[in-house]
């Protein structure tokens, strides 16, 4: 086991090169995923303000 | 990608409206996900276990298995977005350019990590990080390309022109792409005494050469995987005052 | 057909000659960038003559570079250019012809002068017409794919330091073959092969890069 953690003394070069790729590829999904997130609360958040308005609208006018 | 949906039979130009690939693509994501990470166990078995140790290079060579498989994804990458952006600008469909703009973060991310492994590889075998040879050369101006698509896209505030601008650059670049290899390749080996090839991986045993094919094909699938996601992103953001967008956000209540 | 490239290129030098500031400013970037890679690498001689080529060659690639910001701007603040665009003329004739004008006022000074620099740094007597003769056929080449660049850039935030991302890596294989000509040239191998692949793309670049410029016009007006 530590053989192979060790990869004949290259253990630096061959780690960092996979680990480079495994965090770049977590990155990249983190944050992927994180701006679909984001616009979906921004597109709730907006729909509620619209509602909030058009109900508002409505009262207004009915009361007028 | 899409492309080979169509000999599956399936009515795909029906999914070329923004509208009803969203759903589609959100459903595709899961399982191109599970290839991608069953693939890369399978190849990461292979490379580093089963694959023997190189004679001239030790373990050291098993980078080979990162690093090439990333470097053709870049190139595979960049291609695959010079056509859908000259299918955007020539059909002036707003998928294409939309799968343009979502393949370039990734390719330009393989991009970078071809150039950091290929630096790690190259510091213990031949003593730099960082050598001039034509491959390496060509991969760190294909990055520039990318952060030239990416920048352009990012600067013009109006979308359309956005990503007509930034689709005009990405098919002169891969246009330019051989010229620029050719070229790089003839200063190589003008100024380069010994023929320090990067490329002279070590003689492949056939284990080695299917991990490195297992390894490009799970990095294919993620590539798909981690588009389909980021193309339903910029959907929503470019769509989002649409009524199909309006509808999608009544169900999610 | 050729009186709408004709007639584009003598109003671009008269206009150009009015605002003598611009030529001159190009060419005296030329100079001092030259100029200061002596005094960041050290006055020795020998280094001199080794990097000279490349030094002039890139030093004519940012110069010419950033004169391309005159290219189409005056005429986009004013409208001319939207009016270009309305002509039944082809629009990639009215762009070679802009482009020409351009070079004839940015690029060609460069060439002239590069003799005199080139001695700046020791070089060899029999270089200096194949240092001419590479940046007569590059400093073209330069101006015309530039001219892409600046077409898409055009009004854009940042738009100096945009073009050169986008235009610099397209640059390498002419600076490639360019400085490989001159050294070609010194080291006695002969700079036949690399002066006929940067007439090549000398060519390449006259027959597309007009096209891919109106293009870009057309893209950035509409």
């Amino acid at each position: 086991m530590a053989e192979f953690f060790a990869m004949g003394g290259y253990a630096f070069y061959v780690w960092a090169s996979y680990g480079a790729a495994l965090l770049l590829i977590l990155m990249e999904i983190i944050w992927v995923r994180r701006r679909l997130r984001t616009i979906l609360l921004r597109l709730g958040r907006m729909k509620r303000m619209t509602e909030v308005y058009t109900e508002v609208k409505v009262e207004h006018e009915t009361k007028t | 990608m899409v492309f080979g949906m169509a000999f599956a039979g399936i009515n795909w130009f029906k999914y070329a409206s923004p509208a009803s690939f969203y759903p589609l693509a959100g459903r595709m994501v899961p399982w191109f996900a599970a290839l991608a990470v069953v693939l890369a166990l399978a190849g990461l078995y292979i490379g580093l276990f089963v694959a023997p140790t190189d004679y001239k290079q030790g373990e050291a060579y098993r980078i080979m298995f990162i690093h090439v498989p990333a470097a053709w994804m870049s190139m595979f990458i960049y291609i695959v977005m010079a056509i859908y952006a000259a299918l955007g600008l020539i059909f002036n469909t707003r998928l294409s350019a939309m799968m343009a703009s979502a393949l370039a973060p990734t390719g330009a991310l393989f991009t970078f990590l071809a150039l950091w492994t290929g630096a790690l590889w190259g510091k213990p075998m031949w003593g730099a990080w960082w050598v001039w040879d034509a491959r390496l050369t060509t991969e760190l101006i294909l990055l520039f390309l990318y952060i030239g698509f990416m920048s352009l896209e990012a600067a013009i505030d109006d979308p359309r022109r956005a990503s007509r601008a930034s689709a005009l650059v990405a098919i002169v670049g891969v246009v330019n792409v051989p010229i620029i290899y050719f070229s790089v390749q003839w200063w190589n080996t003008l100024h380069q005494g010994a023929s320090i090839s990067f490329s002279s991986a070590p003689s492949m045993a056939a284990t080695m050469l299917t991990a490195m094919l297992v390894m490009s094909l799970s990095l294919w699938m993620y590539t798909i995987a981690v588009v389909l996601m980021r193309v339903r992103c910029i959907i929503l953001e470019r769509e989002r005052h649409s009524d199909w967008v309006a509808e999608l956000m009544m169900e999610a209540r | 057909m050729f009186a709408v490239f004709r007639c584009l290129f003598i109003r671009d030098l008269l206009l150009a000659v009015r605002r003598l500031a611009d030529v001159l400013t190009t060419l005296f970037f030329f100079v001092i960038v030259v100029s200061l890679f002596p005094l960041g690498v050290g006055p020795e001689a020998e280094t001199l003559r080794t990097i000279a080529p490349g030094v002039v060659w890139v030093a004519a690639l940012l110069a010419s570079m950033l004169a391309l910001g005159h290219l189409f701007d005056s005429d986009f603040r004013d409208g001319t250019l939207e009016q270009m665009l309305l002509t039944p003329q082809p629009l990639s004739l009215l762009v070679l012809g802009k482009v020409m004008a351009h070079w004839v006022v940015t690029g060609l000074p460069l060439v002239l002068v590069a003799p005199l620099l080139g001695l700046q740094f020791d070089m060899a007597p029999s270089a200096l017409p194949i240092l001419v003769v590479s940046l007569l056929l590059g400093t073209p080449a330069i101006s015309l794919i530039g001219a892409v660049g600046a077409a898409l850039t055009l009004g854009v935030r940042g738009g100096s330091v945009l073009v050169s991302l986008l235009v610099l890596p397209l640059y390498i294989p002419v600076l490639i073959f360019g400085a490989g000509a001159v050294e070609a040239g010194i080291s006695g191998l002969g700079a036949g092969a690399h002066l006929s692949l940067l007439g090549a793309i000398l060519v390449l670049a006259l027959c597309f890069a007009p096209v891919a410029a109106a293009t870009a016009l057309r893209i950035s007006l509409e």
